[in-house]
């Protein structure tokens, strides 16, 4: 319980920041202010101004909106597409379609987000739509396999056999009664892979493969403060600490939610 | 043995080849012809067919895939169509950067990882164990691009102990190869080792509740023992698991972490190809990777079934 209140704060003090970057912000990030560049934090600026001049918290909260929406936006893709085909695969245990499903899995994992988006940025160019699709691609098999774990435990239990015995198809019985049931596991799996889609974004746009300039964003704030750490250390270690910061927030938030939601673990840890 | 063995040597082929179609024709529908890239604004049309033909661009995709997979079959990744150079000899070059230094991350990851897990599982619930599962938290939050630069400020910066960047290459010297793979490879294998340790710590708590593990200190055996003849042989399945895992990862990984260091690795060859369209290049980087990941994976399954038995079946 204590652990998901403190991650629920940390990250929600970035998930607001990102809203709030929506109607105000400190200073706008796409104006260029020479006279004022490399500013240490204090005076006017609270976390100092970078090597153009712009405002770090300002870049900061607009950043925070990206990492957060790439990240949500695949959480979405991977549970779009992953749930339903980890319930089909379950109510099919053992067919063709089950084991279709599962060698597709297989195959989707041997490419890790960050060759996803290599081979994308390759065709299209790089952009924040390509971090999305690369890191939704990527989440796929990891929510249909866990759905599908969850799934065929639940098909042996008696109230599905009642389920059947009332007539209701494979299908109707997967949305039904096997979904809510393996909601709290989708939660806690949600809130983990939220997490490494911020990191992953991170990484993406540190290299130049998610947003693009002027847009803001966490990676590549650092990609640029690299050359500047040993004369502006803030400009690296105020993106590197949001990152950090939201990251474990979420993951104190997934294991909060787990103990919570899954009194089966609970038990075994008390 | 030799029917699972034999079984999943027909899967993994089967990825193979499903993922060189997904490689290969992803990479076919990008617009714009090489050919026509490479000679410039100004090119005769002869010519420019001439070096479609000397590529190998004007025959059907179709055949096209074939001729990629016979000759990387045979060590042929192609020509780069910027540097008018073989891709598997400059993939080899990069490979002697990238693949050291995600091994060296690997080992570096294990060995941290080990002791630390086996450390917090015997003293379950103490405060050194609660000291652990803290750092280890805040370990995987880190991400490792960051912490490198970090790394690069304090040991390479200030203290001096490294340098800031670059690679002497192996051939002036294995140490001097190796010290400008380490602050690399730390940053790398950190925020793996959290991941191990947790994984380590939590399989060997579980193994140690088993009723094997009680007969063994009911026999006599020192809690000292029974983890190390009893538990920790049992608590290796899931950890073998999160290693092969973690090796394609520390290889994506190995990638960014290039360009931290300014090392010439295949992240920073792969990089160049995307801007310069080298799509061969980019094409022979994705697939080397796919293969070592699958080739990883497959390895880890038998590895498993040679280990635990029960797993043949599956």
């Amino acid at each position: 319980m204590r652990a998901l209140v403190i991650g629920g704060v940390l990250a929600g003090l970035f998930m607001l920041a990102a809203l709030v970057s929506f109607v105000w912000v400190p200073h706008d990030v796409e104006a260029l202010d020479i006279a004022n560049r490399l500013k240490a934090p204090g005076d006017g600026y609270v976390l100092g101004t970078d090597h153009f001049g712009r405002d770090v918290l300002s870049m900061v909260m607009v950043g925070a909106r990206v990492s957060i929406a790439v990240a949500l936006v695949a959480v979405g893709i991977g549970m779009g597409l992953g749930v339903p085909l980890g319930l089909a695969a379950a109510a099919a245990r053992g067919s063709l379609l089950d084991e279709a499903i599962m060698r597709g899995n297989d195959l989707v994992f041997a490419f890790p987000s960050l060759l996803i988006a290599i081979l994308i940025t390759a065709v299209f160019g790089p952009s924040a739509l390509n971090a999305i699709i690369a890191i939704g691609i990527f989440n796929v098999p990891v929510f249909a396999r866990v759905t599908r774990g969850a799934a065929l435990s639940l098909w042996t239990r008696e109230f599905i056999l009642a389920a059947r015995t009332a007539g209701k198809g494979r299908a109707r019985i997967s949305a039904e009664h096997i979904l809510p049931n393996v909601a709290n596991l989708l939660i806690v799996q949600g809130t983990i892979q939220f997490s490494l889609g911020i990191l992953a974004e991170a990484g993406l746009s540190y290299v130049g493969l998610g947003a693009q300039p002027p847009t803001p964003s966490w990676g590549r704030m650092l990609a640029e403060a690299q050359t500047m750490i040993s004369f502006a250390p803030h400009l690296a270690l105020v993106p590197g600490l949001s990152i950090v910061m939201t990251v474990l927030g979420l993951n104190l938030m997934g294991d909060g939610l787990r103990d919570i939601l899954d009194p089966r673990i609970r038990r075994v840890r008390a | 043995m030799l029917r699972y063995a034999f079984r999943r040597l027909i899967s993994f082929a089967l990825a193979l080849v499903v993922a060189s179609l997904v490689v290969f024709f992803s990479l076919e529908v990008v617009p714009g012809d090489p050919a026509a890239y490479m000679m410039g604004l100004n090119a005769r049309p002869e010519a420019v067919e001439a070096l479609r033909a000397e590529l190998g661009l004007d025959r059907a995709p179709a055949q096209r895939y074939v001729a990629w997979i016979g000759g990387m079959l045979q060590g042929d990744f192609g020509t780069s169509y910027t540097y008018r150079a073989p891709v598997a000899g400059m993939i080899a070059d990069r490979l002697w950067v990238s693949l050291p230094l995600a091994l060296y991350a690997l080992a570096l990851s294990t060995l941290i990882a080990f002791p630390v897990g086996i450390w917090a599982a015997a003293r379950r619930g103490s405060a050194a164990d609660m000291a652990v599962i803290g750092t280890t938290q805040l370990g995987i939050a880190v991400p490792n691009f960051w912490f490198a630069m970090i790394l690069v400020a304090v040991f390479a910066i200030n203290l001096g102990w490294f340098s800031a960047g670059g690679f002497p290459g192996w051939e002036n010297g294995f140490w001097g190869g190796l010290k400008a793979l380490t602050l690399p490879a730390i940053a790398l294998a950190l925020p793996q080792a959290s991941i191990l340790a947790r994984v380590m710590r939590s399989a060997l708590i579980d193994t140690l509740g088993e009723d094997f593990v009680r007969t063994a200190r009911a026999k006599g055996l020192s809690p000292g023992q029974a983890l190390r003849r009893h538990a920790l042989r049992n608590a290796l399945i899931p950890v073998l698991t999160i290693i092969g895992l973690q090796f394609s990862f520390l290889l994506a990984g190995a990638i960014i972490i290039e360009n931290v260091f300014y090392l010439p690795g295949l992240g920073r060859l792969v990089f160049q190809a995307i801007q310069q369209r080298d799509l061969i290049v980019v094409e022979g980087v994705v697939m080397l990777l796919v293969f070592a990941v699958i080739t990883v994976t497959f390895l880890v399954d038998l590895a498993y079934a040679a280990v635990d038995p029960r797993l043949r079946r599956g």
